[in-house]
């Protein structure tokens, strides 16, 4: 059988120079799980818009199911049997989930009524077709995320598409949602489906993958069977480089506690319970990695602690120093840095250029400002400086946040944080969406910080950085601290599952296991 | 040659459009007039045809240069503050006031009525800042609800309390002398509050890109939550920014009436905030460019003024023509096209370099 998507030779550049394709080619065999891997600003996402015509490539051809095409837009490809998933699921978060999967596609009756009726009959029909159980009646908005991937397939599906494309799926799932995502493609598979599948975790493109394809810098590298690669030799080739995967060795020296926190309760305005009476501390030179579901206070959690939301009652304290009801930036002064879970809604200010997403906790300290005088020379050495430090491939300091890959956005980001000689580190998703390289920078700067006697608070939803860099951890369920582990080589990410499902709760059940 | 357009793509496409408004003028004049000739040197080169329309030219700028920054310094931080036009006013109506009943020497007397006249547009500002902080109103709309509050209450102030009934028009007490912006260019309108504005507009373009202040106000404006994140105290931004804009207009306002008429004699409120905004937004919020485009918008202005003077040509075609004008310069995607094109050659270009250096 002949592949059914042949790319030859994309190269896309756009509107600000950036080229994101150099030339690209892959054959994507019929009814295969094919798995592309590569870098953040690799070009993987781009690749895909291209596939489904939400961007057109400036050179390069296009053949599907034999045929070559040129899609205007994502409408013609959909027409044409390809979906794709985006990262970001595009649902209406205020209609059901029955609405959600014909939406662009729905029966009318009388020329502008939605006809229910049919929309469930439809719905319900797909859902048995594919083996699917979704609440067809619920709003999304009320939905885990791991449903309302399922949702977003089945709109792909109903659309009788045969090649599907899944962009970064397993970001924001759970190890059991993996679990059952992947079921599902299997499935798909055995009905004739094509899935390109797009991720950084090298261990789910082994475990799905029929075919991988690994692109480094806007060229594919290499096109092999799943089964010939293993997953070191996977990350070296899409970083070009050796790569360290082992669990950091446990800390040696621990000092004394740093951050406290106790009876920690915050009930948000619709008088739901966050974080439900929380204590434990972070001690000087260890870190303390928090896992867990996301939506399980974890956010709340750390914009207490820093000092972008009000508790409703308990304490924190930095240092002995009550901080509960400080100001960002008084928290700040306590050198208390903070790496936030969204880089680019708390992170960086985009538009602005690197320098000034830089100073933006210091500008108003000698040297960087004397008086209300900024000092832009020092300023821009100072940056040019950390843009060495930290490896961040910019032109220079005044080089606009928007221009650089999400990467090194983080970079500028971590940057910023680490530069100004914290004493607790606040690490929220430090590694979130960023590439193998990146992210082996990330954890060797909390390490060495680590070792140098500070405290880091590691809060992720990423269990296999939990695992690598933590030397305690805890399991935050539904707003409470349920389980407390030393980080040994027998804590593994199916013993603390149930736990972050809360199946399992050390405070409950004093018989169970620590 | 292709850099050169990249770089100055802005100054480029701005350029173009003014010329393409240029020709519509044209078309537009050359339909509607009997003399033709007549019509465009009137209009185009109008202000350039005699000393004292030269100095209207630059007088007129001068309110439009400070209402533009008035406008600027609350957009720079995201705020939408559209009030320029109240605070111009009603700084000029209390000001008038504060003049006709103090006596001071000339100095001192110039610059307390200057400061009452923009604390009194401050106040202008605060109102929608403090409500916007604070319980996050619209400023958009209160601000534009303010202008109609200052309308009224000045024109209650001057009409009932400081008319001066002598005079054969509805206007306030002439001001004292002690309280005159002098006029230095003899056979010109030209006054110090054209030095005023020019000295503001460079001020706070060192204020907004060189000082801490001015680093909040931007960074605020580019993203609040960053602000916030990084301890920036964005309360105090939203209510400063708008501050300091109304602080502006209000100065703007009373400049005219210490340079111009010295006196208040406005029935109608004269618009110079509503030009703030388009210079404002012509300029993007950047004050060097205020100027320019406020001395672009008074241009247009008084080339209108006497063509309307001097030919056949109706006073709403004149605004027509103006608008159109505008209306090209503040469309963005204007030739962005042809940018990308551009863009993506020029990375072409550079793929190819890089290949055959390797």
């Amino acid at each position: 059988m002949g592949p059914i998507l042949s790319l030859k030779n994309i190269v896309k550049i756009y509107p600000n120079g950036v080229v994101a394709n150099k030339g690209i080619n892959i054959d994507i065999e019929e009814n295969t799980i094919h798995a592309i891997v590569g870098e953040n600003g690799a070009g993987k996402s781009t690749l895909m818009k291209i596939i489904f015509g939400e961007e057109t490539a400036e050179d390069g051809e296009i053949f599907y199911q034999g045929e070559q095409v040129h899609f205007r837009n994502s409408l013609e490809a959909i027409d044409r049997g390809i979906g794709m998933i985006h990262q970001h699921l595009m649902l209406a978060p205020e209609l059901t989930v029955a609405e959600n999967m014909i939406l662009g596609t729905e029966p009318i009756k009388f020329g502008i009524f939605l006809h229910s009726k049919k929309i469930l009959e439809m719905t319900e029909k797909a859902c048995k077709e594919f083996g699917f159980e979704v609440p067809l009646n619920k709003r999304v908005k009320d939905l885990p995320v791991g449903t309302r991937q399922r949702i977003e397939i089945l709109k792909v599906l109903i659309r009788n598409a045969k090649l599907i494309i899944l962009d970064e799926p397993t970001a924001v799932l759970t190890p059991q949602e993996t679990e059952v995502l992947f079921k599902s493609l299997r499935d798909l598979q055995k009905r004739g489906k094509t899935i390109i599948f797009i991720s950084h975790k090298l261990k789910e493109v082994k475990q799905i993958a029929d075919r991988v394809t690994i692109i480094r810098d806007g060229k594919d590298i290499v096109t092999e069977n799943a089964k010939n690669l293993n997953e070191h030799q996977i990350a070296e080739l899409m970083v070009g480089r050796e790569i360290n995967f082992q669990r950091i060795p446990l800390p040696v020296n621990i000092g004394a506690p740093f951050l406290k926190v106790q009876n920690l309760t915050y009930i948000n305005e619709e008088n739901i319970t966050k974080i439900n009476n929380i204590s434990f501390e972070v001690r000087k030179g260890e870190i303390v990695g928090i896992a867990g579901v996301e939506g399980n206070g974890q956010t709340e959690l750390v914009e207490i602690l820093t000092g972008l939301r009000q508790a409703t009652s308990g304490h924190a304290y930095v240092n002995n120093e009550d901080i509960t009801h400080l100001t960002p930036r008084q928290i700040r002064e306590k050198m208390v840095a903070h790496i936030p879970e969204d880089r680019m809604q708390n992170g960086v200010a985009e538009h602005a250029s690197i320098q000034e997403n830089i100073i933006v906790d210091r500008y108003y300290k000698h040297p960087f400002s004397k008086g209300i005088i900024l000092d832009w020379k020092y300023i821009e050495n100072y940056t040019a400086d950390l843009i060495k430090d930290f490896n961040i491939l910019a032109q220079s300091g005044k080089t606009p946040v928007s221009a650089l890959s999400g990467g090194n956005i983080q970079k500028v980001v971590v940057a910023r944080e680490l530069s100004f000689k914290p004493e607790l580190i606040i690490a929220d998703q430090p590694t979130r969406g960023i590439d193998v390289g990146s992210e082996e920078m990330v954890h060797d700067l909390l390490k060495d910080a680590r070792d140098k006697g500070i405290a880091v608070f590691l809060i992720s939803a990423d269990l296999d950085e939990v695992l690598k860099i933590s030397s305690r951890i805890l399991v935050m369920y539904d707003g409470e601290i349920v389980a407390e582990f030393k980080n040994t080589e027998d804590i593994t990410q199916e013993k603390l599952g149930p736990y972050m499902l809360g199946v399992k709760n050390q405070n409950k059940a004093s018989v169970e296991e620590s | 040659m292709e850099k050169f357009i990249i770089k100055y793509f802005n100054l480029i496409r701005i350029i173009i459009a003014i010329l393409i408004g240029v020709v519509i003028s044209v078309v537009v004049i050359y339909i509607i007039t009997k003399n033709p000739s007549l019509s465009f040197r009137s209009f185009f080169l109008g202000p350039f045809l005699s000393k004292g329309r030269f100095g209207d030219w630059i007088e007129l700028s001068s309110p439009i240069i400070l209402c533009g920054l008035a406008i600027a310094i609350p957009f720079q931080a995201e705020q939408f503050n559209i009030g320029a036009e109240g605070a111009l006013f009603i700084g000029a109506a209390v000001g008038t006031a504060f003049a006709v009943s103090t006596h001071m020497p000339a100095v001192l007397h110039i610059t307390t009525v200057l400061l009452v006249a923009g604390l009194t547009g401050a106040i202008w500002g605060f109102i929608p800042g403090i409500l916007k902080a604070k319980w996050k109103t619209d400023e958009l709309v209160i601000s534009l609800m303010m202008n109609y509050v200052a309308y009224f209450l000045g024109l209650y102030l001057i009409n009932y309390h400081f008319r001066d009934k002598a005079a054969g028009f509805l206007v306030s007490y002439k001001l004292p002398q002690t309280a005159w912006l002098a006029q230095f260019i003899p056979g010109t309108r030209i006054h110090l509050g054209v030095i005023i504005a020019f000295v503001f507009a460079i001020l706070t373009y060192y204020f907004l890109y060189h000082t801490t202040t001015g680093y909040e106000i931007r960074t605020t404006g580019t993203n609040k939550n960053f602000a916030r994140f990084g301890g920036i105290n964005v309360f105090m931004v939203i209510v400063l920014s708008q501050v300091i804009g109304g602080f502006l207009a209000g100065i703007g306002g009373m400049t005219e009436v210490m340079g111009l008429s010295r006196r208040f004699n406005w029935q109608m409120s004269p618009g110079y905030g509503w030009d703030g905004v388009v210079v404002a937004i012509i300029g993007q919020n950047n004050p060097l460019f205020i100027i320019l485009a406020a001395l672009f918008l008074s241009y247009l202005r008084i080339g209108g003024q006497i063509l309307n003077l001097l030919s056949d040509i109706p006073s709403e075609m004149v605004i027509v023509i103006q608008s159109l004008i505008i209306l090209l310069i503040t469309a963005e995607a204007f030739l962005q096209r042809f940018k990308n094109r551009i863009t993506i050659r020029e990375a072409k270009m550079k793929e190819v370099q890089n290949e055959s250096d390797n």
